[in-house]
Order: C-alpha cells, then sequence, then structure tokens
C-alpha cells in the first residue's frame, strides 16, 4: 500500500495542471467560473485545443488519437481538467460514440468519422431515449427498414441534449420487431441534416434549451451507417452506457464549485460579514468536504487497482455518490444566495452579484443529473442485483 | 499509488482471519466469552501473541516486529468481522502507542515486550465523567522529592479492570502529564462493570496513589497522546469496517433466504435498495479509512491529526447506517440477543463513542474549513 503517487505520475499531473492552467482560452475557463453556460463555439474550441495537443481522446485506441495511458493517468487528466474549470470534451463524441466506433466499426466508417469526432469538427447527438423508452431502453420503438442499400427510419427520440447543435445523431433503432426486444436493436449513425428529421426544443425548469424531440419521418439512411452488425446495437449500447457510467462522477468539477461556494460565503452574511461563521454553514460544508473526500478515493481506489482491466465493484458508487453531491453543492449555493437567489431575472443595474443570480437555474438543472446516465434507481438496481446478488 | 495489500499483508490477514474465525465461530461463542471476567478470552489473546500480532507496531529493540499502521489495520479489521472482545485497539494501538512514543528506553522494552507476549495488558486510563471528549484532564499529579502521586477520578476506562498497568493522563505544569499507575498502588481503587458491548470499563479512583512518569518526568506529553489517538482512531476505523462488512453480508444473506408473502425477501426492491446504500456507506467510509492509514504510513505527520477525524466522521456516518439498517431489514430476529447483528451495532456505537464520534469530528473539522481551499487527498 501506498499513497504517493509515482515520480511519472506525479509529473503527469504537474503537467496536466500546467496544460488546462494555461493552454486552454481564458475565456472559456472564466465562464466556467462565472458559473455560465458555455456557446457552441466556446465547447468546440475547448475540445479543439486539446485534440490539438493529443488530450482529447485518451480513452480511445492509440491508433484513433488515443493515450497509451493508465486508468489512474486517465483520472488525473479528468481531474485536473475539472479543478480548473475547463469543459470535458463533448461526452457524446469523446466517451461515447467514439469509443463504439473504434471497438465495433468497420475501417471505413471508422475512418470516416473518427478523426472528425474526436476533433468535434462534427457535433454528435445521442439518439437512445424515446418517450415510452426511458429506464427501460430495450423496449424502444423507433423502426429502422431495410429498402435495397437504405434504411427508412420511423419513430421519434426524445431528452436529446444539445440537439439543436448536433450534425449527427448516434441511435438505437428496431431492425427486428419479430425477437426478444434487446435482440432487434441496431446502432445507426445519422445525419441530422436528412430530408424528413426534425428537431424540436423542449424548455426545461431552469428556462433553458438544453433537450430536445427528434423526430424521424421516413428519414432514408445508406445501410453503410450501421455500425457493427445488424441487431447487435443492444451490445454496443451496453458498452457505450458501461463507459459513460465511469465518467460520470464529476468529482473535480464539484470539488471547484465548493471551494467557490466557500468563498462566497465569506462576504455573504448580513453587512458582508462572513457565512462560515455561522456554524450550521460551516458544518455542513465540512461535511460535504469529507464526503466529496470519500467519493474521490473510492475514484482512486478504483483507477489505482483496476489495471486487470476487469471492474472494480466499487466503481458502480460513483455515479450515484458524484450525482448526489454535484446536486447537494447546487442546493448548498440557493442557501448561500439567500433572498439574492430570487433575483434570477435582474439584469445590468442590479446590485445582486451574478453569482447569486444563477444559483436556482443551476439547482433546478442539475436535478437531471440523477435521472440520466442511468438513473440512480438503477444504479441502486446494479449494485444490489451484481454486487450483492440480491436480484428480484 | 497502491491500494493493495501485499503478499505477506495477505498472508497475515488469512492467518488472523483463521484464528479468529475458529475463537468466535457463532455469535454463541461471543456471548459465553463476554458473560464473565474480563470480558474476552485469555487463550485468544495468547495465541494472538503467538502469532506476532500483538508486537506488530512496535520496534524490534522494544520487543515488537517493526511493523506499521497497514499490518495493524489489518488485525483491527478482523476483530472487527467477529467482533471479537479482546481488547486489541485499546491495549496494543492505544496504549501500547502511548508507551512506545513516550517511555523511555527501559520502560519500553519492559512493557511493549511483555504486552506482545501477551502477558501484560495495559489499558489507558484517559476519559473522565465530565470530560466528553476533551483532552485535558483534571486528575492531578503532584511531585515531592522526586515521587509522584496522582489525585482524581478516570471513567469509563475501558479494560481498566483487568489492566495489568494502567496508563494515566494527569494534569502536570505547563500540560498534560503520562503515568504508569500498577494495579496493586496504594489508593488506587478499580471498579469493573459491563459496557453495552459485552465489554467491560471501570472506574478508577486516585488517591495520592503513587505513580512513575512515562518518559520524562514533568514533561507535557500532549502531543503524544494526540497522535496515539489519531492512530487509535484509524484503527477503530478499521475495526469498524470489518464489523460493516459482516453486517452487511449477514443482512444480504437474510434478504436471499427469508421468505414472506411466499417470496424471498430480495423480491422487494424497498429492501435491496437500502441493501445497495449500506454498500455505498460501506466503500465511501472503506476509502477514508484506508487513506488514513495511508498518511500514518507514510504521509506528512502534521495531516495526520485532520486524516483522522475524516476517517473518524466517515465511520460513525457510516457505523450509524448500516447499524440501524441491518437491524430493521431482519426484522424482529434483528433485535434479539441470540442473533449476530444486533451485536454488530452495538460495537459499532461503543466505537463511535469512544475518541470523539462522529459530531464531535465535524465540528473539528468545520472549524477547519477556512484555512483550505479544496481538500486534496495526495501528499
Ligand atoms: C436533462 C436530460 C438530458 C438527457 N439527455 C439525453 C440524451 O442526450 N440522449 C438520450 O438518449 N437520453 C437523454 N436523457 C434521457 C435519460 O436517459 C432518461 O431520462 C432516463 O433514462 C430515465 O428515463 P425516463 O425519463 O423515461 O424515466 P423513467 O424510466 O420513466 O423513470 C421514472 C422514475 O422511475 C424510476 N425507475 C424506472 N425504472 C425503475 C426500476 N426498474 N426500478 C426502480 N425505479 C425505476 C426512475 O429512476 C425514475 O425515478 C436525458 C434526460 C435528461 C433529464
Amino acid at each position: 500500500m501506498k499513497l504517493q503517487l509515482s515520480p511519472e505520475d506525479a509529473a503527469f499531473r504537474e503537467e496536466m495542471h500546467a496544460f488546462f492552467t494555461t493552454q486552454i482560452p481564458q475565456d472559456i475557463r472564466e465562464t466556467v467560473a462565472a458559473r455560465r453556460e458555455l456557446s457552441k463555439e466556446q465547447i468546440v474550441r475547448s475540445m479543439q485545443a486539446m485534440n490539438a495537443a493529443g488530450i482529447a481522446v485518451p480513452n480511445w485506441p492509440v491508433e484513433w488519437g488515443g493515450k497509451d495511458w493508465t486508468p489512474l493517468q486517465r483520472h488525473i487528466w479528468h481531474e485536473e481538467m475539472q479543478l480548473a474549470g475547463v469543459v470535458p470534451p463533448l461526452a457524446f463524441n469523446a466517451s461515447m460514440v467514439g469509443p463504439v466506433i473504434a471497438a465495433f466499426g468497420s475501417q471505413e466508417i471508422k475512418e470516416r468519422f473518427l478523426p472528425k469526432t474526436a476533433n468535434l469538427d462534427i457535433w454528435w447527438a445521442q439518439g437512445f431515449s424515446e418517450p415510452d423508452a426511458g429506464s427501460d431502453l430495450a423496449s424502444l420503438r423507433t423502426t429502422a427498414v431495410k429498402e435495397g442499400d437504405e434504411y427508412v427510419v420511423n419513430g421519434q427520440k426524445t431528452w436529446t441534449t444539445l440537439g439543436q447543435h448536433g450534425d449527427w445523431i448516434f441511435t438505437l433503432v428496431r431492425t427486428d420487431p419479430t425477437v426478444k426486444k434487446q435482440a432487434g436493436i441496431s446502432f445507426l449513425l445519422i445525419d441530422m441534416t436528412s430530408p424528413g428529421l426534425t428537431v424540436r426544443p423542449i424548455e426545461l425548469i431552469d428556462g433553458s434549451h438544453e433537450v430536445n424531440e427528434v423526430f424521424f419521418d421516413n428519414v432514408r439512411v445508406p445501410v453503410s451507417n450501421l455500425v457493427g452488425e445488424e441487431n447487435k446495437g443492444w451490445d454496443y449500447a451496453k458498452f457505450l452506457l458501461g463507459n459513460e457510467r465511469v465518467g460520470v462522477a464529476p468529482v473535480g468539477s464539484t470539488k471547484r464549485t465548493l471551494a467557490q461556494a466557500k468563498e462566497y460565503a465569506r462576504t455573504a452574511g448580513p453587512g458582508g460579514t462572513s457565512l462560515l461563521e455561522d456554524p450550521l454553514v460551516a458544518a455542513e460544508i465540512a461535511e460535504l468536504e469529507n464526503d466529496l473526500l470519500a467519493l474521490e478515493l473510492t475514484a482512486l481506489r478504483v483507477v489505482a487497482n483496476s489495471a486487470d482491466g476487469k471492474p472494480h465493484p466499487a466503481s458502480s458508487v460513483l455515479k450515484l455518490q458524484g450525482t448526489v453531491l454535484q446536486q447537494a453543492v447546487t442546493e448548498l449555493w440557493v442557501d448561500l444566495a439567500g433572498p439574492n437567489a430570487l433575483a434570477t431575472g435582474a439584469g445590468e443595474g442590479s446590485d445582486v452579484p451574478d453569482l447569486a443570480r444563477t444559483t436556482t437555474p443551476n439547482y433546478l438543472n442539475y436535478r437531471k443529473a440523477s435521472i440520466y446516465g442511468g438513473s440512480n434507481e438503477v444504479q441502486r438496481q446494479i449494485i444490489a442485483g451484481t454486487i450483492l446478488g440480491l436480484r428480484g | 499509488m497502491d491500494f493493495t495489500l501485499d503478499s505477506e499483508q495477505t498472508a497475515l490477514r488469512d492467518a488472523v482471519r483463521g484464528l479468529l474465525g475458529k475463537a468466535y465461530d457463532s455469535s454463541e461463542t461471543r456471548r459465553q466469552v463476554t458473560k464473565t471476567d474480563p470480558g474476552w478470552d485469555e487463550k485468544t489473546w495468547q495465541r494472538l501473541a503467538e502469532m506476532g500480532a500483538l508486537g506488530l507496531p512496535f520496534a524490534e529493540e522494544d520487543g515488537g516486529f517493526g511493523a506499521g499502521p497497514v499490518e495493524v489495520a489489518i488485525v483491527a479489521e478482523e476483530i472487527g468481522r467477529v467482533i471479537a472482545p479482546e481488547p486489541y485497539v485499546e491495549a496494543v494501538v492505544l496504549a501500547g502507542g502511548l508507551v512506545a512514543a513516550a517511555g523511555t528506553a527501559e520502560q519500553r522494552a519492559e512493557i511493549l515486550g511483555a504486552l506482545a507476549e501477551g502477558t501484560l495488558v495495559p489499558a489507558f486510563a484517559h476519559t473522565e465523567p465530565a470530560s466528553r471528549y476533551s483532552e485535558t484532564p483534571t486528575v492531578t499529579a503532584t511531585t515531592s522529592g522526586g515521587a509522584w502521586t496522582l489525585t482524581g477520578v478516570k471513567e469509563p476506562v475501558l479494560g481498566g479492570g483487568r489492566a495489568d498497568l494502567l496508563i494515566v493522563s494527569a494534569l502536570v505544569e505547563g500540560g498534560t502529564g503520562l503515568f504508569l499507575v500498577q494495579p496493586d498502588a496504594a489508593g488506587l481503587t478499580r471498579t469493573s462493570y459491563s459496557t453495552f458491548d459485552g465489554g467491560r470499563a471501570a472506574r478508577v479512583a486516585l488517591d495520592a496513589t503513587p505513580a512513575t512518569p512515562l518518559g520524562a518526568p514533568g514533561a507535557d506529553q500532549s502531543a503524544v497522546i494526540a497522535t496515539a489517538i489519531a492512530g487509535a482512531q484509524i484503527a477503530y476505523g478499521h475495526e469498524s469496517l470489518g464489523a460493516m462488512a459482516f453486517a452487511l453480508e449477514t443482512t444480504t444473506e437474510y434478504l436471499k433466504s427469508r421468505k414472506q408473502f411466499g417470496v424471498p425477501l430480495m423480491t422487494f426492491q424497498a429492501l435491496t435498495f437500502r441493501a445497495a446504500d449500506m454498500y455505498v456507506s460501506l466503500e465511501l467510509a472503506r476509502s477514508t479509512v484506508t487513506w488514513a492509514t495511508l498518511v500514518q504510513l507514510d504521509g506528512d505527520p502534521a495531516d495526520l491529526h485532520e486524516a483522522a477525524s475524516r476517517a473518524k466522521l466517515q465511520v460513525s456516518k457510516a457505523g450509524r447506517h448500516i447499524g440501524q439498517e441491518a437491524i430493521q431489514l431482519h426484522g424482529g430476529i434483528g433485535m434479539t440477543a441470540e442473533y449476530s447483528v444486533g451485536h454488530y451495532t452495538s460495537r459499532l456505537t461503543a466505537i463511535d463513542h469512544a475518541l470523539g464520534d462522529g459530531r464531535h469530528h465535524l465540528t473539528a473539522l468545520s472549524r477547519t474549513i477556512d484555512g483550505h481551499t479544496i481538500v486534496d487527498p495526495l501528499p
């Protein structure tokens, strides 16, 4: 047993810290620090800066731009990025469709998509969920019927995050309705400019436009856009969701927002006094810091000792507890802002600090974290079933 | 960075698990042992001594084996798995730790050698009825002509009745001193009683009782005490991990085997989700306690107390959660003295209130939040 990083890993950490604090354009880090929404253009620039340095998609195979990093190094990369206020590479590209194409796609499809996916020249949207297929994703009903060298796609996807920016959408579609539901699904890539495809915005509780509905009305998709084999899509989706879950414990960014909340609290009491003197506030922050420490150490335990490629059982804790704490910090922010949390619509002439105005929209927005990527109930189901062996 | 045991450590774990698993093969065996004084089994203690477990943390020249906090952690965790009543953390880690840190070469060789051999069981008499978790005693030490005497009351002193040697904290000029008090010392009255977890504690009354300074006479040993307590807090964390892991396993097995409404209890998601949450609590506590052990092993000594507090807080939360749920998910059987889980909850509660409960450590930590931006676990 040993706590210290090896000299190589310590040097690696320094290198990542230096890169993320100096090589990502300042305006992007400032927008993140101000807890404001990033523009599409900023997200693209950020990922392209990382890709230019060869570190946008370290989890991919080396021949497609990945890095031969250890799980621990990948963790350090991810942590340093978040601590520096850098937005991670677009998950739909870097953690979802990229690895699926790299693992299961044909050479032709890899060449066509992977370089552009790593560089965010293509913005991918995730077209999995449907109105009647959420946690029970395999019950999806969007169909793809083969006609010659094309599939004709009909149906509807929903909750499509940032679909308004999407160039392409990777979808799960039903290609065989006659077999067991998991066995008739395929993984199909669809150009979002195709005739018959429409995107409609869904407004969320914080007023944001983050998700969309996507409708397919006789959309014709070349058969060459199929990833891997027909009717094997469910296997690829499970592979993807497994990756999504690991990437989703946002320790570094939660640490950063908690540190920022503490800084804000220093002058947020009556008359500019410190709220940190309030024992209940101090205790809440201390407990959150301790819980975050426990989460970070769990992530470190998982990555430091998963060299054999088998997932560490404790990794199932990460998504669940990661979102619990992420949400708890957004809730703390609202409490620290107090009555100023109401001033969401305040404009130029307002005396309410900018940071206070965004607290409630953030809090409301982040209720999503325990719903997507496998809801926290689904996570508990996984822990109970696969780790504890409790199968109803 | 590495969080795994090496092969020697794994062998140690297996050996201790084998020994303790035999000694406490059932909840009933433990109940028999804890019924009669001293509340633990002298033969099991002797066997632990023979396998070297009692001398692990002490230097070889003091009669120990020169092992470190990881080895201590391994033994403590196995103690916790069967909630063995033997006073490993109390006598070896805490009392022994004080002697190792403060004692003269002669005291160390004499006391630690005998402790490692299992022939001397010391206890730390520190807590006072009105002290809560304060580290400043009211028992006073007076000296005249080079001879020291102690006056005052220590209670509850864990294992204080059976102890072959008491290490007593007392007020000296300029701080807190440590003193050795022999069981037959004049003016010493020990009244032993049972604690709810099957252990023993004592009221230790000192009335001008002759005592020998541990280490330099009259020296302030507050720092030594704080460090030994931190070591014991971490070791208690491991004892709790063992107990929590067992409580969860037992609960899981019960949900699989117990049937109601014609189906196994695990059919009910309201129950399996709660078991999943117990697992989350256990793993989070395991991460923090293991980390604190590694801080103790090769981190900055200045970080030790905070690391121990962090571990104790996480274990306090996890122990209450897992202990309470383990009983609830068992229903009525979990309430009985005959069945195991209740005893685990009981022991977890006792550990929680030894050396600072969760709230105590949270208060301490909440006073430090202004001193750092983030908590960085790496040295
Ligand atoms: C902001 C946001 C962004 C999203 N982005 C995308 C995206 O880009 N692409 C995409 O494909 N999808 C996306 N999703 C969809 C997301 O994956 C689904 O919302 C999720 O799978 C849950 O499905 P559902 O909303 O239909 O809820 P349901 O599955 O209907 O669940 C309702 C409630 O029941 C619980 N529940 C369901 N099944 C069980 C069970 N077996 N046991 C116990 N409890 C259960 C759930 O946890 C939840 O609390 C997004 C969702 C949100 C909120």
